[in-house]
């Protein structure tokens, strides 16, 4: 018994305290949320864009067809077809092994390869939320003599963020986590700083738990955060 | 001020409008009416493109109504919904003055007083800064006529604008609109309020297979209808 409990506290020790080894967890939960933070941002932005385009594209009246918009419309689809339709892992080694190969920046490049992942899921939460503004908001700004984009910005838009927040939230969360694959690629988060340490101590267990703990930790927190968030959106509904 | 020309729309193979003829001179109160289904809001629409019309013209002041210009016209044609559709993100001030100073037209100061006069004119000047949602039916369509008037319109379309109110809401909205067309504003309505049209429209005009059938002053209207399908439906509907 007392054999079990040393063994636990001296891989514990190794696993936390020799060396002051925390201090690379800390330092990977930093990367992880910067990680996080720059793809969001970016799948957030690319997610808007290629939103407004197939939502512009899909509001043109019928006979009244831009090629242009067609055409870009069209790359559009076939952005968020392929990234929906293959595993992240894939993705995150096609970006590391194939095309920036000779790359040395490899959170970088995990960062902004969950970035263009989440873009496509980002782009049709906010397509579905700027199709589900009742069209009558849409026809009262034009009846006005507004124009389609001034409609948009003004009228539209802000009615449909306060739809997708939510979802986006959620999105937040998930990538949170989801930055745990850049492991497999070299990016230095929390889990790839937790394996170097199971690498030195031929320990796994204490490591992984750990890691596992931070990240519902931090998730926990988020969640309670958006929660909190979402509370106040609806309470500004009522009044 | 609004000339109609062989306006044909059609949804797909389905034909609303064959050929709808009709002149609105300046102060007229025109009131359509017709079985549902017959292609009154859909001709409504078409006046301001809301619908594009499968063929034929509309003129507006004498300017061809068509996707170039269509923002100009639509400043100058104000209308209302049977849903309202004020901007529920938007205080009520802020929704009759998004459009005068996006346009340009107004800064917004001048919108902001011209918004609180209109108001006051509605006796609603104390709702300027709530949100449409704690708004009765009534009242919300009462400040989206006011929305339509701060553009300073020629012309207002009304698209069954009593339709989706509670009865005893149904009179103010009607008062205000008896009191815009005695004040001389050219108005085309859709409307199933035959005690409306019977005291203020100056025409009234009967829809049927997508064609004008009647066009007649009220009197005649109701008291002397020769077609065979206006008088069937009067029967139904009064």
């Amino acid at each position: 018994m007392q054999a079990f409990f040393s063994d636990f506290a001296s891989k514990f020790y190794a696993a936390f305290l020799f060396k002051d080894r925390w201090l690379q967890y800390i330092e990977g939960v930093g990367t992880t949320l910067l990680v996080t933070a720059a793809s969001l941002a970016m799948g957030i932005a690319l997610g808007a864009l290629v939103a407004m385009i197939r939502v512009g594209h899909a509001q043109q009246r019928p006979g009244h067809h831009n090629p242009l918009l067609g055409l870009i419309n069209a790359v559009c689809k076939v952005y968020v077809t392929v990234i929906r339709g293959t595993p992240m892992m894939v993705q995150l080694l096609i970006m590391s092994m194939v095309i920036f190969k000779s790359s040395r920046n490899f959170t970088m490049v995990g960062a902004l390869t969950l970035g263009i992942n989440s873009g496509a899921y980002v782009s049709e939460i906010i397509r579905g939320g700027l199709m589900a503004v009742d069209p009558g908001q849409m026809e009262a700004g034009r009846s006005l003599g507004l124009n389609y984009i001034t409609t948009m910005m003004e009228i539209v838009v802000p009615q449909a963020i306060k739809s997708v927040l939510p979802a986006l939230g959620n999105e937040f969360i998930i990538l949170l986590k989801d930055t745990s694959l850049i492991t497999v690629i070299g990016g230095k988060e929390l889990l790839y700083a937790a394996q170097g340490i199971m690498n030195r101590t031929y320990e796994a267990m204490f490591p992984l738990l750990g890691t596992a703990a931070i990240y519902l930790v931090l998730v926990m927190l988020f969640s309670a955060l958006l929660g909190k968030f979402e509370r106040r959106l609806r309470q500004s509904d009522r009044g | 001020m609004i000339e109609v020309k062989h306006l044909k729309k059609q949804f797909g193979g389905l034909t609303v409008l064959r050929d709808v003829n009709l002149t609105v001179n300046k102060g007229d109160v025109v009131v359509l009416v017709g079985p549902s289904g017959c292609g009154k809001s859909t001709f409504l629409r078409c006046l301001n493109r809301l619908e594009e019309p499968t063929s034929g013209e509309v003129l507006f002041m004498g300017q061809p109504v068509n996707d170039k210009d269509i923002d100009k016209v639509r400043a100058k044609m104000g209308m209302v919904f049977q849903h309202f559709n004020l901007f529920p993100h938007l205080t009520v001030k802020k929704n009759i003055t998004l459009a005068p100073v996006k346009l340009g037209l107004m800064k917004q100061e001048e919108a902001d007083a011209r918004a609180l006069e209109l108001l006051g004119r509605i006796g609603l000047a104390d709702k300027a800064d709530t949100y449409p949602n704690m708004l009765s039916g009534g009242q919300k369509q009462r400040i989206a006529i006011v929305r339509a008037l701060a553009m300073n319109p020629e012309a207002l379309l009304f698209d069954e604008p009593t339709s989706a109110l509670d009865p005893e809401m149904v009179g103010e909205v009607l008062e205000l609109m008896k009191e815009l067309a005695q004040s001389g504003m050219t108005m085309v309505c859709v409307t199933h309020e035959m005690g409306f049209a019977r005291e203020v429209a100056n025409r009234i005009i009967f829809i049927d297979e997508g064609e004008v059938k009647v066009d007649k002053p009220p009197k005649e209207f109701f008291e002397n209808p020769e077609n065979e399908r206006l008088r069937s439906f009067l029967s139904k509907v009064l």
